[in-house]
């Protein structure tokens, strides 16, 4: 038997005996501080394995956003888009490590955090359990010591509150990588992950969740509509405007030349991982196992979402667009989620299931509005992430419930719905403010130093052989429908495409 | 002796295939290919815009067949690969100079016997 196994034993067996000891009146002072002692190790035990276990589903996302990513696009670039959604999660656990975590819940003012800012290297006595947790928790009257003081309303050690902080900050970086896919270096999608998450995202989390400028006046996110997702798509938005659409995407004579995905069963697989995450996502976002009620209600909230975003995304493909296209429905069902992360456990469930139709609606909506202003996200994260990041955080005012904030998120604000509307509103302008400009400050930082598109040459034969020497799929003759799906060999399609959007005197 | 080419829908190929073995048609060599005819392919839609596949998924059937059988094997390559509809395909009927059995050298109609 293993040590904690031996101290598991012992604390259920504290507290069983002890339970009749109080019943009848026998309590004596020390039997009463052994009970205390074992009901708070059980219960940091319990938050700690809900905390994890919650953490580990949203690191599987990233197995989900590889997926995803790599279906809806070309054969010809999958390993590097497998290869970025790979990376992605690296790079964030360095970066989020050395500076990220500090930016954001280190103790500091209303802008970012500035103590304990490299490699979690401020005081904490977590898992100390802070005042919010004393009142939650009568068995304890610790209080927090430390520098990280935003993030001591949970009960857990602080590696356990660092990996669930990290696998959202990797989620927000990933989302970048279907929008720039198809024609982004491979180097420069991984400086740029390190920079996200090292200083973007960090500081706008500060702001919401670091007890920042906007989370300290009522702004509310449960589980990152705003922090995570809409960050991740003012990034993404940047990135495509440095970047330009794909070529071949948008022809001379203003049509819009759809680029199929090569496998809608790495899609649709894809997305089956990122719903089953999301119920880590939000519900564990609680950071404490303890409220069932809450767990319960933010998890059905999440389902109902995902449901009534993939069913409004195919009814709207269906009447729009002629036919239920699955990509959109894969879309709808993302909307949905992403809509739903920040209002999740402020709503009733009624309230999230209309949240996530409307947030179907709006994907599909998004995805053909962008390909009108030439907007080239050949995997719609644009309108699952950044739109429908927004919606959600405007949703939350829109459909605030009191009751419902209260006895589920414990963040009320007491505010009216139209006040709570504004609140979220002036979050949404400032999280852009800040999130779109810094990211167009990097890619264009990087742009100037080390490039961020491939070649032409590159582009055409897939990124795959240019930037990683080898091929997903060496045995299929992957080019065949490159490009529009006309069969055409894609070295002659590439030609003619080139030729046509180059002057007659450029080409050789 | 006459070479067939028979292009046709690919889930028509068993019902061909069989067809033509009934006729007595010794071998023959089939190929997946991609073409259009008169309607130009066809359109699908990809995210809310369409574009046109022009170049369709076909099955060509290359048989070399004696004189004498030409018209059965026509026939019955017509009969089993028609659905009514576009797309059913076409024959080419070509003369061949002379064919050669290459393990023991016998030619002309003597080699696909």
């Amino acid at each position: 038997m293993s040590k904690w196994n031996r101290r598991a034993a012992l604390t259920a067996a504290l507290v069983l005996c002890a339970l009749p000891a109080f019943a009848a009146g026998e309590a004596t002072p020390d039997a009463l501080e052994k009970f205390s002692a074992a009901a708070s190790d059980l219960r940091i035990g319990v938050d700690t394995v809900w905390v994890l276990v919650t953490a580990m589903l949203v690191f599987w996302m990233n197995a989900g956003f590889a997926l995803v990513e790599s279906g809806l696009c070309q054969a010809k670039n999958t390993t590097n888009i497998l290869a970025k959604n790979f990376i992605v999660f690296a790079a964030s656990t360095i970066s989020f490590w050395a500076l990220g975590w500090g930016l954001m819940f280190g103790d500091g003012n209303a802008f970012a955090g500035l103590q304990g800012l490299f490699f979690l290297g401020g005081a904490d006595n977590s898992p100390a359990l802070g005042e919010a947790y004393a009142a939650m928790n009568p068995f304890s009257t610790t209080a927090y010591q430390g520098v990280y003081s935003a993030i001591n309303w949970t009960p857990v050690p602080l590696w356990a509150k660092f990996f669930f902080q990290l696998v959202f900050a990797g989620t927000c970086a990933t989302i970048v990588s279907g929008a720039v896919a198809e024609r982004i270096k491979f180097g420069s999608f991984l400086v740029f992950s390190f920079l996200l998450v090292a200083f973007v995202y960090p500081i706008t989390g500060h702001w919401i969740w670091g007890a920042g400028l906007l989370g300290a006046n009522n702004f509310r996110d449960f589980a990152g509509s705003s922090v995570v997702h809409s960050v991740g798509g003012w990034a993404a938005l940047a990135g495509i405007l440095v970047l330009g659409p794909r070529l071949g995407k948008y022809g001379n004579d203003g049509k819009v030349h759809p680029i199929p995905g090569h496998s809608m069963t790495s899609a649709a697989l894809g997305v089956f991982i990122l719903w089953l995450g999301w119920f880590g996502f939000n519900p564990g976002s609680t950071m404490a196992a303890m409220n069932g009620t809450a767990i319960a209600h933010i998890l059905v909230n999440t389902n109902m979402a995902a449901a009534t975003g993939a069913l409004g995304a195919t009814v709207a493909a269906w009447v729009l667009l002629g036919k239920p296209d699955l990509s959109m429905i894969l879309n709808g069902c993302l909307a949905g989620l992403v809509a739903i992360t920040a209002p999740c456990a402020f709503v009733s469930i009624g309230s999230g299931a209309v949240i996530g139709l409307i947030a179907g609606v709006i994907a599909v909506l998004a995805v053909v509005g962008f390909d009108r202003v030439r907007v080239d996200d050949p995997v719609g994260a644009l309108s699952v992430h950044l739109v429908n990041g927004i919606w959600g955080t405007l949703a939350l005012g829109v459909f605030y419930d009191n009751d419902v904030a209260t006895n589920i998120a414990a963040l009320a604000t007491g505010l009216s719905r139209g006040a709570q509307f504004l609140v979220q509103l002036k979050g949404v302008l400032y999280v852009g403010a800040f999130a779109f400009p810094f990211s167009m400050l990097f890619w264009y930082a990087i742009k100037l130093t080390m490039g961020v598109r491939v070649s032409r040459e590159e582009e055409f034969e897939g990124l795959d052989v240019g930037e990683h020497g080898n091929q997903a799929y060496p045995d299929f003759a992957t080019h065949a429908s490159s490009f529009g799906g006309t069969g055409m060999p894609a070295h002659a399609k590439a030609r003619a495409i080139a030729m046509a959007r180059t002057p007659a005197t450029a080409e050789p | 002796m006459k070479k067939i080419e028979a292009i046709i829908k690919p889930f028509k190929l068993d019902e061909v295939k069989a067809a033509l073995m009934e006729t007595g048609v010794q071998g023959m060599t089939v190929t997946e290919t991609r073409g259009f005819g008169r309607q130009k392919g066809h359109t699908e839609l990809y995210r809310g815009a369409e574009y046109v596949v022009d170049l369709i998924p076909k099955v060509k059937i290359e048989a070399v067949v004696p004189d004498a059988l030409l018209e059965k094997a026509v026939i019955a390559i017509t009969q089993s690969a028609r659905t009514g509809r576009i797309g059913d395909g076409k024959i080419f009927v070509s003369d061949v100079a002379d064919a050669v059995r290459i393990r023991t050298g016998e030619r002309s109609e003597g080699a696909i016997s």
